[in-house]
C-alpha cells in the first residue's frame, strides 16, 4: 500500500507580537539567526530578558538520509554521511565505515587505520577552529576568529592534497582508504604540526584569562555530570560535566588503542569548563596525529575482502566498459559483493560534536535494511531547553555555541 | 560483565517478559514485550552492577519486510550502555501493527523526549504519557509516517505547505526593488 502526500486544511501560524501589556512576551529567534549556527528556530517565553520557557524547533534541513540509504547500497551511502556534519565530513565517513566494517566482518589493514585516525583527528581539529572561531565571534570576540581560520584553511589544503575535496571528503572507503598518503602530503602534515601547539597558546592568550570572556562564560549554562548524562549530552559537553565518557578510550576503534592520548575532563559543567576541554583536546588530536606519523606501517590501504566499490589507485586514461586493465572498468566498481552477512549492530564512534552512531540492521541483502544515525546535535539541540531556562538571552546565544550543533547532523 | 550474562539476568528478572535474546558481532540483544518496557529499563538502570546510565539510542524499526519469524510490524530499539562498568546491551521492545503504542521513557533519560518525539514523526508510534508527543523533524501538518515501508521513497503529490509557500514567493515578486534598498510595489498593482 502506498499512502499519497494529500493535501490538508494548513492552519494560520500566528506570529506572537510583544504588545507592551505586561512583562511576559514570545520571540521567535531565527530559523535563519545569524548566532544560531544554521537553520535552528528557538521559539522564546520571555520576562524581561530572562527565559522562562524555550523550544527549538529544527527540521529546517531534513533529507531523510535514513529512508535514503534504505534504499542505497552500503558505498553509496558513504557520501550521505559527508552531508550529516559537514565541518567535519571525515570523521562521519570514519564513523559510517567503522560501523560498516563491524556489520559486514570487513577487516581494515594496519596502515589504512593510521591514516584513518590520523584524518579524523585532523577532522577534530577542523571543527574544533571553527567552533571556537564562531563560539568567540558569537560572544564577542572577533579576533580570534581570523585566527582559527589562518589554521583551519592549512587543514583544508592538506585536505585537497590528500583527496581533492575540501568539504565534502568521501575518502575512507569501507575496508579501507581511497588512495595512499603522498610524501609532500606527511611533510606539510609534519611542518602544520610543529607550529601548531604554538597558534593554540595564542588563541588562549586572547581570551583565556580576558576579563569579558569569562564573565560570558563562567558559571553559565551549568550542568551537572548526572543532568548531562541523562540529557544525553556527549563528546566535550559531557567531559566539561567531568563525566569520562570518550569513545576512542572506551571502544576504541582504528588505531586510537595503539596511540597514547588523554582525554581532557572539567569539573564545573559550564561553559567555560567545556571551552577549556576543546582546547585540549586540540593538543591531543596534534599529539595524535604525531604519533600517527612516526608509527604508519608500510602495507595495503584496503582490506581483501572490501566490497567491490574500490576506485583504482592509477586512475587508466580511458575507462571504458570491458575494455582496460581493470577489467570491466566502471561496471566492476558497483558490483555488488554476495553474500551479505545479516544482523543487527550499533556502533559509535567520537566525532568532533560528540557519539555519532549508527544502528544497522542487515537482511542479507546489498543494503541496509535500516540505518538509524544517532547523531549528536540532534540530542544536544533537545536538551538546550533544559540549560537555557531561567537564564537571560543573550547566554541562550553562548549555550548554543557552547553545545557545538550543526544543524545539518541534527535534522540528517 | 559480559554482554550475555546481562541478558540472562535480565531473562531470570522478567521470565515472561523476554521473547529471546542473541549475540551478534559480539552485540548482546534482548527481544522483549513493550508492556513492561519502563520497568525493565529501569531495572537495568539501577541495578547496582548493571548500572545502564547511557540511553544511547532509541529508534523504531518496521518489521513489514524484514525476512524472519515471528517479527511484529514495528519495534522500538534502545541501545543502552554503562559508562561507569563499560559494557551495552540492545533491547528491542515489539510494538503491535494497530494503533502502535508504547510507554516513553523520558522519566529515565530527559533525553529520550526528542528520540521518542523523532520515532513518533517518522513511524507514528506513540509514546504513552510523554510531556510533548509532536512532530519534530517534519511540519506539523505532514501526512503520514516516512520511515514505514508502506511509504514511497517519493511522492506524487507535494506537500500541501508547498503550495503556500510557492504563492508567498510570487507575492514577493510583486514588490520591486530600488537601488537604494526600499522594497516598493510595483505600479500597476495599485
Amino acid at each position: 500500500m502506498t499512502r499519497p502526500i494529500i493535501k490538508t486544511e494548513t492552519k494560520n501560524l500566528e506570529i506572537p507580537v510583544a504588545d507592551g501589556e505586561g512583562d511576559r512576551y514570545s520571540l521567535r529567534m531565527g530559523p535563519q539567526h545569524p548566532a544560531t549556527h544554521g537553520v535552528l528556530r528557538v521559539d522564546l517565553e520571555l520576562d524581561g530578558e530572562t527565559i522562562v520557557a524555550c523550544t527549538p524547533q529544527v527540521g529546517y534541513l531534513h533529507r531523510g538520509f535514513e529512508k535514503l540509504a534504505e534504499n542505497k547500497t552500503y558505498t553509496q551511502t558513504l557520501i550521505l554521511t559527508d552531508r550529516l556534519d559537514y565541518i567535519a565530513a571525515m570523521a562521519n565517513n570514519v564513523g559510517y565505515c567503522v560501523a560498516v566494517e563491524r556489520l559486514l566482518g570487513i577487516s581494515v589493514p594496519p596502515r589504512a587505520q593510521y591514516i584513518r585516525t590520523m584524518v579524523a583527528e585532523m577532522s577534530r581539529l577542523c571543527s574544533h577552529l571553527l567552533w571556537l572561531a564562531t563560539h568567540a565571534l558569537d560572544i564577542g570576540a572577533m579576533t580570534v576568529f581570523l585566527y582559527c581560520f589562518r589554521e583551519r584553511e592549512v587543514l583544508l589544503d592538506l585536505f585537497e592534497e590528500l583527496c581533492g575535496a575540501r568539504l565534502t571528503f568521501s575518502y575512507p572507503r569501507i575496508g579501507g582508504v581511497r588512495q595512499d598518503v603522498t610524501t609532500r602530503f606527511i611533510d606539510e602534515l609534519q611542518r602544520f604540526l610543529d607550529i601548531f601547539p604554538g597558534r593554540i597558546d595564542e588563541y588562549e592568550t586572547l581570551i583565556d584569562t580576558n576579563r569579558i570572556w569569562l564573565k560570558r562564560t563562567v558559571g553559565v549554562g551549568k550542568v551537572t555530570g548526572e543532568e548531562a548524562l541523562a540529557l544525553g549530552l556527549t563528546g566535550a559537553c559531557l567531559r566539561g560535566s567531568g563525566v569520562d565518557y570518550d569513545l576512542r578510550k572506551h571502544q576504541p576503534y582504528d588505531a586510537y588503542g595503539l596511540v597514547d592520548f588523554e582525554v581532557p575532563l572539567g569539573s564545573d559543567g559550564d561553559i567555560y569548563a567545556r571551552y577549556r576541554c576543546r582546547m585540549e583536546e586540540m593538543h591531543q588530536s596534534a599529539r595524535i596525529i604525531q604519533q600517527c606519523i612516526d608509527q604508519l606501517p608500510p602495507g595495503p590501504i584496503i582490506g581483501p575482502d572490501a566490497p567491490d566499490l574500490v576506485m583504482p589507485n592509477k586512475a587508466p586514461a580511458r575507462l571504458e566498459a570491458g575494455t582496460n586493465a581493470y577489467g570491466t572498468g566502471l561496471i566492476k566498481l558497483i558490483r555488488d559483493r554476495d553474500p551479505y552477512l545479516a544482523g543487527d549492530v550499533y556502533v559509535a564512534t567520537e566525532v568532533p560534536k560528540g557519539e555519532l552512531g549508527f544502528y544497522f540492521i542487515a537482511d542479507g541483502n546489498n543494503r541496509p535494511y535500516r540505518m538509524h544515525i544517532r547523531s549528536p546535535s540532534f540530542i544536544h539541540i533537545g536538551a538546550l531547553a533544559a540549560l537555557a531556562k531561567g537564564e537571560l538571552i543573550a547566554d541562550l546565544i553562548a549555550n548554543i555555541g557552547s553545545l557545538d550543533v550543526v544543524l545539518g547532523e541534527s535534522d540528517r | 560483565m559480559e554482554s550475555m550474562a546481562i541478558a540472562d539476568r535480565l531473562r531470570a528478572e522478567f521470565p515472561d517478559e523476554i521473547l529471546h535474546s542473541y549475540l551478534n558481532q559480539g552485540q548482546a540483544a534482548v527481544v522483549v514485550r513493550s508492556g513492561r518496557i519502563v520497568d525493565i529499563l529501569r531495572w537495568l538502570r539501577t541495578t547496582e552492577t548493571i548500572h545502564m546510565d547511557h540511553l544511547r539510542s532509541l529508534c523504531g524499526v518496521d518489521n513489514a519486510r524484514r525476512r524472519g519469524p515471528g517479527l511484529a510490524r514495528f519495534e522500538v530499539v534502545y541501545n543502552l550502555y554503562s559508562i561507569a562498568l563499560r559494557h551495552e546491551i540492545r533491547v528491542r521492545a515489539e510494538v503491535e501493527d494497530k494503533e502502535p503504542a508504547i510507554d516513553s521513557v523520558v522519566e529515565l533519560w530527559a533525553s529520550a523526549n526528542w528520540m521518542e518525539r523523532e520515532t513518533y514523526d517518522l513511524f507514528g508510534i506513540r509514546f504513552n504519557n510523554h510531556p510533548d508527543l509532536r512532530r519534530v523533524l517534519l511540519p506539523e501538518d505532514w501526512v503520514g509516517h516516512p520511515l514505514r515501508k508502506d511509504y514511497p521513497l517519493k511522492g506524487k503529490v507535494e506537500w500541501s505547505g508547498m503550495t503556500e509557500l510557492l504563492e508567498k514567493t510570487k507575492n514577493l515578486d510583486r514588490f520591486g526593488f530600488k537601488p537604494d534598498g526600499q522594497a516598493t510595489p510595483k505600479e500597476d498593482d495599485q
